[in-house]
């Protein structure tokens, strides 16, 4: 599939109708959510034929970008079910067979490593602070190949250095530099999007 | 919910040591054809616990894998089609996941379990 072609696809998605401040629910939009998914299929395989698991997937945009680029197996986790819902049916629309869990990345339990690649846009952190490092740390002892995230680029030596310190990554890099449009969810932003610097960042969790 | 997902994933209330593999109590299931991709199907069967895969599709009503299986079954055509199909096609629409040391029920609606935890099982 086309980069353009993807794209198209995903800005036709219904997103969050309430989104709820206090989860951090903002999409990625289909430029970016596009991008991610289209360099971690061509640039480094880790997308096609492979069981991805999308963290925090809200109303599904990351996920349904990995399933459309052919891979095998994609879950979705999210602790509300209203975004759940709606991620349902966009993959339906699709007509993409994924697996929705409602759940808190924080609680589960897994066997094994049967994900390889987690894909994810996790909460920034500046409701819960720290949330973004929970969902990397995580992601890390979930993933077997592979976990591509968005972070935001003023944190970019605290990440590098927690990934591959206290997460035991073996490698993480920047792959881009990307402006994110925020839409305006907070009160106390006075313009109606905020345009932020983030980074795509890819992880190589540590061999088991 | 798919049973790669169920294989997949534990009991996470605090303090339960075995917590898998979830009972499955099927109210619906669905199927949904897709096509075979049998060098998939090949790398999963070392990470897939069968026994627990075996049962979970017995639960949903597919009575035709094996109890046990080896790597040498791969070649058979007609495994990789059973195999495939109780994987990959086999949908848990309406039902439970149940915790297999405490019981506790986690419902699953529209294909959707919910795993989220009480604050005292966190
Ligand atoms: C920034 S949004 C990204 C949504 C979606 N992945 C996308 O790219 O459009 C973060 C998502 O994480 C979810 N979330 C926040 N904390 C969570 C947690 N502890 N466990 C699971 N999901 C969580 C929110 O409900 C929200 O949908």
């Amino acid at each position: 599939m086309k980069l353009k072609q993807l794209e198209g696809l995903l800005g036709g998605l219904q997103q969050f109708p309430r989104p709820k401040v206090e989860l951090e629910q903002y999409p990625t939009g289909p430029h970016i959510a596009s991008r991610m998914l289209y360099t971690a299929e061509n640039s480094f395989d880790d997308v096609s034929n492979k069981v991805v698991a999308d963290f925090g997937c809200g109303c599904g945009t990351l996920g349904v970008a990995a399933a459309l680029l052919g891979a095998e197996h994609v879950v979705g986790f999210d602790v509300d079910p209203e975004s759940l819902e709606i991620a349902s049916l966009n993959a339906e629309a699709l007509e993409l067979d994924m697996d929705f869990i409602q759940s808190n990345v924080m609680d589960l339990q897994w066997r094994g490593r049967v994900v390889d690649t987690v894909i994810m846009n996790p909460p920034f952190g500046t409701r819960k602070k720290g949330a973004d490092m929970d969902f990397l740390s995580v992601a890390l002892k979930v993933a077997s190949e592979a976990v591509y995230s968005l972070h935001k680029t003023s944190t970019r030596d605290h990440v590098k250095r927690a990934a591959l310190r206290d997460f035991n990554a073996s490698n993480a890099e920047v792959l881009c530099e990307l402006r994110y449009d925020v839409p305006q969810l907070y009160k106390f932003h006075k313009k109606k999007e905020v345009d932020i610097a983030v980074d795509l960042w890819r992880f190589v969790p540590a061999s088991l | 919910m798919r049973l790669l997902t169920h294989n997949m994933l534990s009991s996470n209330i605090k303090g339960v040591t075995n917590g898998f593999p979830l009972r499955i109590e099927a109210e619906k299931v669905v199927e949904k054809v897709v096509e075979m991709n049998a060098d998939f199907l090949k790398k999963m069967f070392e990470k897939i616990d069968w026994k627990a895969f075996a049962d979970a599709s017995r639960a949903m009503g597919y009575a035709e894998l094996p109890e046990e299986a080896d790597s040498s079954m791969l070649e058979s055509d007609e495994f990789l089609q059973r195999y495939h199909h109780a994987l990959l096609e086999l949908h848990l629409e309406e039902g439970a996941l149940i915790c297999p040391e405490t019981g506790r029920r986690f419902p699953v609606n529209k294909g959707i379990p919910n795993m989220l935890l009480h604050e005292d099982e966190v």
